[in-house]
Parts: structure tokens; C-alpha cells; sequence
């Protein structure tokens, strides 16, 4: 019966792989912040960089915090959906320009137009490590107690705005999507 | 299996990679730097902050690459965690177990390569030693067991003390 | 060409496949196992020619073929052109698929050892293996597919990390090495198909296992040497899974080394010989597996594609289960009743074998716990060098004191006294010597005080014992010398681990141009940046003048930028030496014509490398021991006859 151990091992082998191979996407970490409170930052304001916000500007209200940079070809791709959503939604949009150069950063969103209701400056990372941010785009949905309450890393698209960030915004407070998108979920 | 550690240096490269791969569909971006030794250049208070700051950097992985510590990756992130540590440990003084500790609140168990000793882990550490409390049992097992064996039990009455003995020795050395 | 390529391999699955039929239906016909020679021989020529006529479209520019046009770049110099041909996963394939046809070759060309039953079976095995791999390479990796009509104009390059004298010997190396591991696997088929594992069986095995097991010795220990050079960081090993994964066959096939040679010498641990030779290739296969399909997150960097993945894993279902599910049937018959004493050989072979087993289990677990940890529970967790040393270093600890008794130690049994004065004698030298070193090298943790130890009392006994024994004998066996020199590399590879991983010293620095720095005593004159070109890329080189007392060197480390694909890579600078390795890094440019600079000083690092070929070479120069060769008149009279262990064991 001992000579029959080998096999089974094997066997149990063979079962991790099989379960390997149904993990998919293996690149996304699992953020630890979830339900965590957002942290204590104090970052410039891009606009008026001897502006210096903190904490109290994200909780209140439902907000969305977008890590993004111009070196960043993804975050161009989802900032037209960011504007979508400051359509759709009553959600504070605010963004962390991430390691990047601020002039370039406000040439970027006259170009593109401007969806934050405000941009802080993280030009070192720091506030970025406070988040646990390993790229660009990432962003953060935060509930009015200043909870992170999902993370989403890479793009957002409609995908994500319909299945991820609406279901949450509205079990929030339901008023906060405007009427027609509300409707089409 | 030939390139061997031989992409420790693509880390960026690699998650692209990875990505088109996988069609995701995702695009997490960083610059991407090609095996370009990225070197700080940092200042220490002491050569045990030094030491310090490099037995943490080898122990913390880097999130945005394959399988790297942030010592050994060129990623912008590992930079930013490695200029992390320095400030932590030099400015503010931090123990190792505190650096450890930050690192894993903001970026999760899976950034340590020597996860800690925890309810979540101790399977991990379980079974390696388990296996090898096995193999010692069963090693000591086939010894005593040897011992049983009888050995040729040999009639040697009769025989002179002198002779007794290197039969004795005889038998056993064969 | 590519055409020609694809039809051979075609044509050399075909034979293989006939071969595999031939070999396990008319196995006891001697008439028909000419035949299998000829066969053999067929496939390895037309392995050959698609493996040439790959070659060809690499050295002709043949951007048409998909394989070539993603490897290769009319700028690559001749030498990188074929050694790109196993750049890539298909191509590798094809290398892989020849040297297993040449392994089974020189299985025919040894034939008149075998007796015809396992000799027809062997082959067989080997043959039916072979299908497998040529199947997989023909319909889910086809290194020939054309890109017609979208030819691209010229290739997209071969990755610049690869770009080195490294991939031209390293792939091969492992290689020979992984596929290597068959024969004794087939050995092990054939025996339980026969009920056939006596002494005499392995004695064939023997020389088999040695040779495959030299060969991925030094293919891992090039892929450390070349990963160290390469890579910029100064480390030579990560525990990264496609490290793990050529370092699990070894560890199996190092312990098959050991456990067989009990078996011939005693007749014992026979179901255990069996187990491992299966494992041996069966943990090459699971290898394959982890790095080609991508399911493990590994700093490898392959086109992944799930589709290979599934195949390999049912290829490797298929031929590991079915091996291990025979040997579940058949290894009962092998259990043996031997009696174990402490003090004698054998009981040592087993503390081999169980700390290797143990070294394995760890690194198999390490390797893919993360995986299961993460399909189970929601979350992720990495296991690293850390996890990894704290296991292996005891072991291996405890395997190199094991070793320093080899000398003294008989089979079945020593005597204490013999034991204990030996351990005096040799022992105190051992404590002068690792004393001496400790003083000069001030280690400050513990167990690398006692590596040196360990390593030292190795070298001194198997040293004096070596040439005790020569100066009564001139003429031992070869395989006891090569025995002894593959325990000295040994012992010089805990050395240089020991020193290197305590005594490295690492500077990163920012210089001026004219400015010097101090590393581990030595003075470093920066004499600044100037543009070199090379035959596909151009290069900043940094010029800097280290001074080490009155001896003086030059390093020129480099910075390149390839022209196909404007990839940045970092060449170090590395003035090597027995005693210590001088590497430096260019950095980035930082403001005012500074450059950041990485150095490093790393003590006996070589050591590493020149054990681990130190015991490859032992185990080679083992394969030649006489007893080898007077396999042939043996098996010639006693091809039918019962097994012969009695009379071979009191050899």
C-alpha cells in the first residue's frame, strides 16, 4: 500500500496545478486598505501649490480617488470615463497626479479637460506608498466616513462603473447616482 | 528554465508582457526601464543603518514586478518603496519589525518574502517541518529495527577467549 | 528550408513512434533489436536536420518563418544567430527533442551491455517519449510556421539579456541535462516491466545517472555564473521558480546518484532507486511545466500561452502517473530486509538521501505553496530566499558533517575505534585550518563559522585519505577518486557560500569624473564616461582604475542601448578572482557629469561555481571506472539468467 504514496502525492501535485490554472489574472494584488480608513496625507494642491490639503477634503461625501500620471497611456485611455462618471454620478473625483512633473500635469488636463473636482501633488510617491499603489491608474472608492471600500487597479470602463463602483455608490446613499444611469442598472 | 534568474532585471517588461498575454484588457503602466542596474545613491547615519537598510530591501518584493525584491527591481514603485525604507529607517527610526510591518498594512502579506510566523501562515511552515520529523522518525524506526535482526548467532563455546573475539571481530567487519 | 525542417521532425516522430512499438512488442527478438538501432539512428539524423535547417533560417535572415522574425535581427552577430535558435520556447523544443534522440543513441551504441529484454524496452520508453515531445512541438509550438505574405522586413531581436556567451553554453548544458535524466527513468521502466532490479541493474544505471546528473550540474551552475554577470545586482541565486525548477531534478537525481549505488554495492533500497529514477524525470517534466505554462509567477519571461500548459500537464499525467502507478504494482517484490548500523556506509547513503528528500520537499513546497495558498484563500503570499535558507542551510549543514565520515566508513560496518581516531586526527587539522580562516575572515554569525568548519574538514579528510590511499596503491578506481574530488567541490561550494554571503561588501555611490572611492580596502579612480559602438547597440562605457595594494586593474562597465529595439541594458565590469571578485555597475547619470555607481567586493564567490563543476567533473570521471566496461562480457552470458546480486555485492 506504501508504494502507492508516491502516486498520490503526485496526484495532490497535479490538483494545485489544475487550480493554478484556473486563477487567471495572477498580476493584481489584493489591496490590504479594503475597509481600512483612508490615511492622513498632507499633499500641494496642483492648481495652488502652496495650498496644502489633507484628509478632511476626501471624507464627507462619497469620493473616488484616481492615482493617475501623464506617463501613463492607460490613465488617457480612462479619462474619458472619468468624465462620464462626474456626469452620472454626484461623486467627488480627486485625483493624485503620481510621480510626474505638475506643468506637465496641467498641460495634460487643459488638454483633455479637467473631470477632478481636486488634484494633489505627489510627485515623490509617498502619498502613493501610504496607498499602496504599485502603478498608474489605480483608484479608490471611499465611502462619506472616509473608508476605502474597493480598489480598483488599471482601467476603469464602463465594465467596472456598472458592476463595481455604482452597485457600492448606491448602497452608500442611493440618491447619489443621477436618476437615468440609476435606472439602467 | 534557460534564462534562469536571467529576468530578475525585466520587471516592468515582464507585467506588460504578462498583460498582452493575457489579453486583460487592463494596462497597469510604469516607465519601462530595460535591466538598467538603477542605483541610489542614499546617505546612511551609520554602517548598521546601512546593513539594515539592505537586509530589508532583499526581504520586501516588489508589487508591480514577477518575482523581485525591490532591491533587485528597476520598477518606479520599487524605487519609491526603496526610498520608503531609507526614510523610515533613517529618518525615522524605525525597527525592522515596524518597517516590515508598514509595508505589509499598505501592500498586504504579499509583499514580504519572509512571511511572519501568523494564524493565516502556519501552514505554510507546517508542513516542511512535519516531513521532516517523517524522515527522522522513520530513520530511527530502521535503526532500532535493525537492531532487532537478528545476527548469526554463533557458537563460539569452546574456543579460547583470543579466538572468541576476532571471530568475533571477523564476522562483524564482513 | 523551414519546410524541410518541419517535414523531418514529422519524419522523426514517425520512426520514434515505430521504434516505441517495435521496442515493447518484439522486446525479446534480437533479430528486431538491430532493427531498433537503425531506427534510433533515423530519428536522430532527421531530428538533426530540422534542428539544422532551423539553424539555417536563423544564419540566413529568414524573417518569413514567425520563430525567426521574434528572435533574430539582421544586426545580431553570426554566433547569437544560432545560439537565438533555443532562444525562444519552440526552438528550445527542437534542442531538447535532438538531445533526447542523442541520449537514446548512445543507448544503442552501449547495446551489447544490455541484455535484449531491457535493452528493447529501454529504447522503447525513450522512443515513446520522444513521440510526445515531437507531437507537442509540431502542433502547439511550431518553431517552422511561416509569416507569409505579411513578412516583416527585419526581426524584432533577440531579447539583449540573451544576447551572451551564456545562452550559446547554458540552455544546451541543462538541457542535456533534464532530458539526460530519461535514460535512467527508462532503465527504471524496463526493470519493473522485466521484474528485474538486482545488482547488475545497477551497474547499467549507474553511469547514466552520472553523466546526466554532471550535465545539469554544470548547466545550473552556468545559469547562476551567467545570471551573476548578467544581471547587474551581484546575486547568483533567488529561489525563483524557474531556479527551482532545474534545481528539484538535480536535488532527486543527486540523491538517485547515492541510493543506486547502495543498491549495486548491498542490494538495498532497491524500491527506493526505482522511486527515484522515476522522480528524477518526472520532476525535469514538472519543470517543463511550471516554466512554459506560466502558472507559477516567476521572474521568467515567456510568451505564455495556456494551451502548451495543458499539454505538458497532460503529457506529464500520462507518462509520471502511469510510471508511478507501475511501480505501485511492481516495487513490492523489492522491499528488502537489510540491517542498518550507524556506523557504516549505507546508514550514510540514507542520511543522504533523507536530507536531500527533505531539501526537496522544502523547495518543492516553497515553490508552490503561493499557488495553492492562493487558489484556496482570497489571499497572496510570496516565498522567498529567506523561507527558503532557513531550511536549507541546516541541511546542507548536516549533509557536509555526514560527508566528512565518508572515508572511514565500510559498508555494513566500521568499527567505533577506526571511527573515533579518525575523527581526532582529522579533526583537530580541521579546526587549526577553519580556525586560521575564521580569524581571517571574522565572520558574525554563527553558521557560517560553521560551514567553514564543515567545508574545511571535508577537503582535509578526503584529501589525506585520497592520497593515503594513492601512496599504498597508485592505481585506485576512478570511481572512488571521482567519488572524493565531487565531495572536495562540495565542500569548496559550503566555502565559497559560506565567505560570499557574509564577507560581500555593496556601495552604491555617486562619482565625478576624477573622483575616488574606497571599496573593501581597494581604491577606485573614476576616469569617466566615454561613447563606444558595438555591432547592434552603442554603449556609455565608464573607465575606472582600482588599486588593491601594488597590483592595479581596469573595469569598464557599460551601459548599451540596443538599435533594433532601444532597450537599455547594463553591462557590469568584473575583475575576477579566486580570492575575490571586484564588479562594478554604471548607474544613471545624475546632475553635473556625476554618475551613480554600484560596486561590489565579493570574497570567493567563484568558489560557488568551481565546486559545483568540481563535482560535476567527479561525477564524470566516475563514468569511467573500469567495472563500466566489463559490463559487456556479463551481460552476453548472463543475459537469461536469475540476477546475479550475491556474487556482484561481495565484489
Amino acid at each position: 500500500m506504501s508504494f502507492y504514496i508516491p502516486l498520490g502525492v503526485f496526484a495532490l501535485i497535479v490538483v494545485v496545478f489544475l487550480l493554478g490554472f484556473g486563477l487567471g489574472n495572477r498580476t493584481e494584488l489584493p489591496s490590504a486598505l479594503i475597509d481600512k480608513p483612508f490615511p492622513a496625507f498632507a499633499a500641494p494642491d496642483l492648481f495652488q501649490p502652496d495650498q496644502i490639503l489633507g484628509r478632511a477634503q476626501i471624507v464627507g461625501r462619497p469620493a473616488l480617488v484616481n492615482v493617475w500620471a501623464t506617463w501613463c497611456p492607460t490613465c488617457a485611455a480612462e479619462h474619458e470615463m472619468l468624465i462620464k462618471i462626474t456626469e452620472r454620478a454626484d461623486v467627488r473625483l480627486i485625483g493624485i497626479n503620481y510621480k510626474d512633473d505638475p506643468t506637465k500635469a496641467i498641460a495634460w488636463l487643459g488638454q483633455f479637460g479637467n473631470p477632478y473636482d481636486l488634484v494633489l501633488v505627489d510627485d515623490q510617491g509617498l502619498l502613493g506608498v501610504e496607498l499602496g499603489v504599485y502603478g498608474a491608474p489605480e483608484t479608490f472608492l471611499v465611502d462619506p466616513n472616509g473608508s476605502i471600500v474597493y480598489k480598483r487597479v488599471g482601467e476603469v470602463n464602463e465594465r467596472i462603473w456598472q458592476q463595481e463602483i455604482k452597485p457600492r455608490l448606491i448602497a452608500m446613499s442611493p440618491d447619489v447616482v443621477h436618476g437615468l444611469d440609476a435606472a439602467s442598472r | 528554465m534557460w534564462y534562469m534568474a536571467l529576468m530578475l532585471r525585466l520587471a516592468s517588461f515582464t507585467t506588460i508582457l504578462w498583460l498582452i498575454a493575457y489579453g486583460l484588457g487592463v494596462g497597469v503602466n510604469t516607465p519601462i526601464v530595460f535591466a538598467a542596474s538603477q542605483v541610489d545613491v542614499f546617505t546612511f547615519n551609520n554602517a548598521e543603518e546601512e546593513a539594515r537598510y539592505r537586509r530589508l530591501i532583499a526581504e520586501i518584493r516588489c508589487p508591480k514586478c514577477m518575482n523581485t525584491n525591490i532591491a533587485g527591481s528597476d520598477a518606479t514603485s520599487a524605487q519609491t518603496l526603496r526610498v520608503a525604507v531609507h526614510r523610515l529607517i533613517v529618518q525615522e527610526g524605525k525597527s525592522d519589525q515596524e518597517v516590515l510591518a508598514f509595508m505589509q498594512d499598505r501592500y498586504g502579506d504579499f509583499v514580504l518574502y519572509d512571511p511572519p510566523l501568523s494564524g493565516k501562515t502556519w501552514i505554510i511552515w507546517l508542513l516542511p517541518i512535519s516531513v521532516g520529523l517523517v524522515i527522522v522518525g522513520f530513520i530511527l524506526r530502521l535503526l532500532r529495527q535493525s537492531k532487532d535482526v537478528a545476527r548469526p548467532d554463533l557458537d563460539l563455546t569452546g574456543l579460547d577467549p583470543a579466538t572468541q573475539a576476532r571471530l568475533k571481530d571477523i564476522i562483524q567487519d564482513q | 528550408m523551414a519546410e524541410f525542417g518541419h517535414f523531418s521532425l514529422t519524419l522523426a516522430g514517425v520512426m520514434a513512434f515505430v521504434t516505441a512499438i517495435l521496442g515493447y512488442v518484439r522486446s525479446d527478438d534480437e533479430h528486431w533489436a538491430a532493427h531498433i538501432g537503425s531506427l534510433v539512428l533515423g530519428t536522430f539524423v532527421f531530428a538533426s536536420i530540422s534542428f539544422v535547417a532551423l539553424v539555417w533560417s536563423f544564419l540566413q535572415d529568414d524573417f518569413s518563418v514567425a520563430y525567426v522574425a521574434n528572435h533574430s535581427n539582421s544586426l545580431l552577430p553570426w554566433y547569437y544567430k544560432i545560439s537565438a535558435t533555443w532562444g525562444g520556447h519552440e526552438g528550445s523544443f527542437v534542442l531538447w527533442i535532438l538531445f533526447l534522440c542523442a541520449w537514446t543513441l548512445l543507448v544503442v551504441l552501449r547495446r551489447h551491455n544490455y541484455p535484449v529484454q531491457i535493452y528493447t524496452r529501454v529504447i522503447a520508453t525513450l522512443a515513446l517519449l520522444n513521440v510526445g515531445f515531437i507531437c507537442f512541438c509540431l502542433f502547439t509550438s511550431d518553431p517552422f510556421e511561416r509569416l507569409i505574405p505579411m513578412t516583416p522586413a527585419d526581426g524584432a531581436d533577440l531579447n539583449p539579456l540573451l544576447q551572451d556567451f551564456g545562452l550559446i553554453v547554458h540552455p544546451p548544458m541543462l538541457y542535456a541535462g533534464y532530458v539526460g535524466l530519461a535514460v535512467p527513468f527508462a532503465f527504471a521502466i524496463a526493470a519493473l516491466l522485466e521484474n528485474r532490479v538486482d545488482a547488475l541493474w545497477a551497474r547499467w544505471v549507474r553511469p547514466w545517472t552520472n553523466g546526466c546528473w554532471a550535465c545539469l550540474t554544470v548547466g545550473i551552475t552556468l545559469g547562476s555564473w551567467w545570471a551573476y554577470y548578467e544581471l547587474g545586482w551581484g546575486g547568483w541565486w533567488f529561489w525563483d521558480p524557474s531556479e527551482n525548477a532545474s534545481f528539484m531534478p538535480w536535488l532527486a537525481a543527486t540523491a538517485l546518484l547515492h541510493s543506486v549505488a547502495v543498491t549495486e554495492k548491498r542490494g538495498a533500497f532497491k524500491s527506493w532507486t526505482l522511486l527515484l529514477a522515476i522522480s528524477g524525470f518526472s520532476l525535469s517534466l514538472l519543470g517543463g511545466f511550471i516554466i512554459r505554462s506560466g502558472v507559477l509567477t516567476s521572474v521568467h519571461a515567456f510568451a505564455v500561452d495556456p494551451e502548451r500548459g495543458l499539454y505538458i500537464l497532460i503529457f506529464l499525467g500520462i507518462v509520471v502517473g502511469s510510471s508511478l502507478l507501475l511501480y505501485a504494482q511492481r516495487a513490492g517484490a523489492y522491499s528488502s530486509q537489510v540491517s542498518y548500523r550507524f556506523l557504516s556506509r549505507e546508514f550514510f547513503m540514507l542520511i543522504n538521501n533523507a536530507v536531500l528528500m527533505l531539501s526537496l520537499a522544502v523547495v518543492m513546497w516553497g515553490t508552490l505553496s503561493p499557488m495553492g495558498y492562493e487558489a484556496l484563500t482570497d489571499g497572496k503570499i510570496s516565498l522567498g530566499p529567506p523561507f527558503f535558507n532557513r531550511f536549507f542551510v541546516p541541511l546542507m549543514l548536516v549533509l557536509g558533517v555526514a560527508i566528512t565520515l565518508v572515508p572511514v566508513l565500510n559498508w555494513k560496518r566500521t568499527r567505533g575505534d577506526r571511527v573515533l581516531s579518525f575523527l581526532k586526527r582529522e579533526g583537530v587539522i580541521a579546526l587549526v585550518v577553519s580556525a586560521l580562516i575564521a580569524f581571517v575572515v571574522r565572520p558574525d554569525v554563527i553558521t557560517v563559522v560553521i560551514g567553514i568548519l564543515v567545508a574545511v574538514w571535508i577537503m582535509v579528510t578526503h584529501v589525506l585519505d585520497l592520497f593515503g590511499r594513492l601512496r599504498k596503491n597508485s592505481r585506485q578506481p576512478l570511481s572512488y577518486v571521482g567519488m572524493t574530488i565531487a565531495h572536495f567541490g562540495f565542500a569548496c561550494s559550503i566555502l565559497g557560500v559560506a565567505i560570499t554571503s557574509s564577507q560581500s561588501v555593496e556601495k552604491d555611490v555617486r562619482m565625478v569624473p576624477q573622483e575616488e572611492a574606497m571599496l573593501a580596502g581597494m581604491s577606485v579612480h573614476f576616469n569617466g564616461v566615454t561613447q563606444v559602438r558595438g555591432p547592434n547597440y552603442v554603449a556609455q562605457q565608464g573607465l575606472f582604475v582600482v588599486r588593491d595594494g601594488d597590483s592595479t586593474f581596469e573595469l569598464r562597465p557599460e551601459k548599451r542601448r540596443y538599435l533594433a529595439g532601444g532597450a537599455i541594458m547594463t553591462e557590469a565590469g568584473i575583475n575576477p578572482g579566486l580570492l575575490a571578485d571586484t564588479y562594478i555597475a554604471l548607474g544613471e547619470p545624475l546632475e553635473d557629469g556625476a554618475w551613480a555607481v554600484r560596486m561590489h567586493h565579493k570574497p570567493m564567490v567563484r568558489w560557488v561555481w568551481l565546486g559545483a563543476l568540481l563535482m560535476a567533473f567527479g561525477g564524470i570521471l566516475a563514468i569511467f571506472d573500469v567495472r563500466y566496461r566489463r559490463l559487456r562480457a556479463r551481460a552476453n552470458s548472463t543475459s537469461s539468467d536469475a540476477p546475479l546480486s550475491g556474487r556482484l555485492v561481495r565484489e
